[in-house]
């Protein structure tokens, strides 16, 4: 013991020799924005005649953990625009509280929220494109649903670069992989939305959130789903998958406790 | 010999509670020459007199295009409303840049309302000389804005500001009923027969004093949602001023009637 307090209980200059400061990473880029930790999966969406349908599971995954099980994805903005997220929650969660300021904001002049789905989309994009210039990116890709300044249903994806990309039917992060193709051949691109039902566009989402739930290893078989029509939105947030038919994983060979 | 004492800036009330500043300024909308603004359910109109400072100068222009679908009328100080103007240009680039719309009207109007009111609130600076008709189409419909030196800002169904504008708004409150339901082309008409009953005895409407702006939704089966701003101005408003004459050789038997009547 010495009469310098700031070197008490650290190991000895001359016992351990000096400390080695390059351990300690004190410059360089911030790292920790650079990938996402707490995550939820895909979002999938289809147009069909006089409105969008979009569904997401709700879960919210550590890693390859399913820490949260009951993480609503789908954010309804004004009358008739509804948000799905994937990707990092806490960044949706903050997007969520950018959304809830324009909607105060809006409501504020004389003729309430005009915003549609279209223009949210525009600002979201923005937004992303912002942040991952400033190398800050919110981890998210995002579909929006809605209606266009003309009324007709609009359906758009952002991604946390700022890249736009619009169809009839889109999926973002596995449900891009699974979902698409189901999406396709259910409704071939020379089929008008116009002869898309509702009740099609709901029920191929459903087998597409089913076919997910079995193949994706970050899904959940409890969902949320949210119908935009001219009439408004009906958003239902505890559903679950029916129909599952596990009869399949007997046949599965290559991994897990069984040899041969 | 009377001292104001309560003039010498923009952030003392006198006792009376007034601001000086601010009533001096509004003087400044009046020396200006005079613009009216009129609405009816799908248009907005906007005619100005414009005034050239000597025979051989140009004249000062009287109405600003801030975007395609919205325009102001300026009376005052021009230079102060050129700084106006450019900053509902920047805001309404702003609103179609971020969220791919045209600013709604009463939002950039409430932005310059807030704009001129700090201006009567810290010390050091003055209040804007200038009174401004904003007009333009938004989702919901076309609308007139009346904007004021004290940063006061009204929704009008028709306005007129400037020097001898009182004769143009007793035109405009006779006809108010008029103006709701009649064409576009009958409500530049109306603009302009305000715009004539401020004329002093010796002055009259001309292709070079006169100038009419005109936005609206667009008529049915018309290309894109709006009619996009026109500025009338020089050999374009030939036509303009021929129906306004034409609807004054018609109004003149009408005119009698009234008087007999009364």
């Amino acid at each position: 013991m010495d009469h310098f307090p700031g070197t008490w209980g650290r190991p000895r200059n001359d016992v351990y020799g000096a400390y080695d400061p390059t351990y300690l990473q004190t410059t360089g880029p911030k790292t920790h924005t650079s990938s996402p930790a707490v995550t939820g999966t895909s979002v999938i969406g289809v147009k069909f005649n006089g409105g969008v349908v979009l569904a997401t599971d709700n879960l919210a995954s550590y890693g390859s953990l399913a820490r949260f099980t009951d993480v609503k994805r789908l954010r309804v903005f004004g009358d008739n625009a509804v948000v799905g997220f994937g990707g990092d929650v806490s960044d949706m969660q903050y997007i969520d509280r950018l959304l809830e300021s324009i909607d105060i904001r809006e409501n504020y002049s004389t003729h309430g929220n005009m915003l549609n789905a279209k223009n949210l989309h525009t600002y979201l994009a923005k937004v992303f494109y912002k942040r991952r210039s400033e190398f800050n990116p919110l981890w998210n890709h995002v579909l929006v649903a809605g209606f266009d300044v003309d009324g007709k249903p609009f359906l758009s994806s952002a991604d946390l670069l700022g890249t736009t990309f619009s169809a009839p039917h889109l999926a973002t992060g596995f449900g891009a992989h699974l979902a698409v193709p189901i999406l396709r051949r259910r409704f071939p691109e020379e089929m008008p939305i116009e002869e898309i039902t509702r009740e099609e566009a709901v029920s191929a989402l459903k087998d597409c959130l089913k076919v997910l739930f079995y193949r994706d290893a970050r899904s959940i078989d409890k969902y949320s789903i949210a119908v935009i029509t001219k009439e408004g939105i009906d958003l239902k947030e505890d559903e679950q998958i029916e129909g599952q038919s596990w009869a399949f994983a007997e046949r599965i060979r290559g991994y897990g406790r069984q040899t041969n | 010999m009377f001292r104001n004492n309560y003039d010498n800036d923009a952030v003392t009330f006198s006792p009376q509670g007034r601001i000086f500043q601010v009533e001096y300024a509004q003087e400044a909308v009046k020396q200006g020459s005079v613009v009216v603004g009129l609405v009816n359910k799908t248009h907005c109109v906007l005619v100005g007199l414009k005034r050239n400072a000597e025979e051989l100068s140009s004249y000062q222009k009287k109405i600003i295009e801030i975007d395609s679908h919205m325009a102001i009328a300026i009376a005052g100080l021009a230079s102060d409303a050129r700084v106006l103007s450019n900053f509902m240009k920047q805001q309404s680039l702003g609103s179609k840049m971020t969220y791919g719309r045209p600013i709604p009207l009463d939002r950039i109007v409430g932005q310059i309302g807030d704009r001129a009111q700090t201006n009567t609130q810290h010390y050091g600076k003055r209040p804007y000389g200038v009174g401004l008709l904003v007009g333009g189409v938004d989702e919901a419909g076309p609308h007139l804005f009346e904007f004021q030196p004290s940063g006061l800002t009204h929704e009008m169904s028709a306005c007129a500001i400037g020097a001898r504008s009182q004769m143009a708004r007793t035109y405009l409150e006779r006809n108010l009923d008029k103006f709701m339901d009649c064409s576009r082309d009958e409500l530049i008409t109306h603009g302009l027969r305000a715009l004539k009953e401020t004329l002093s005895q010796d002055k009259e409407l001309t292709v070079d004093n006169t100038s009419v702006g005109v936005v609206g939704m667009a008529a049915e089966g018309a290309k894109g949602r709006i009619e996009s701003f026109k500025l009338y101005e020089g050999q374009e408003t030939v036509p303009l001023l021929e129906a306004l004459e034409q609807s004054e050789s018609a109004g003149a038997g009408e005119g009698e009637s009234m008087e007999v009547d009364s």
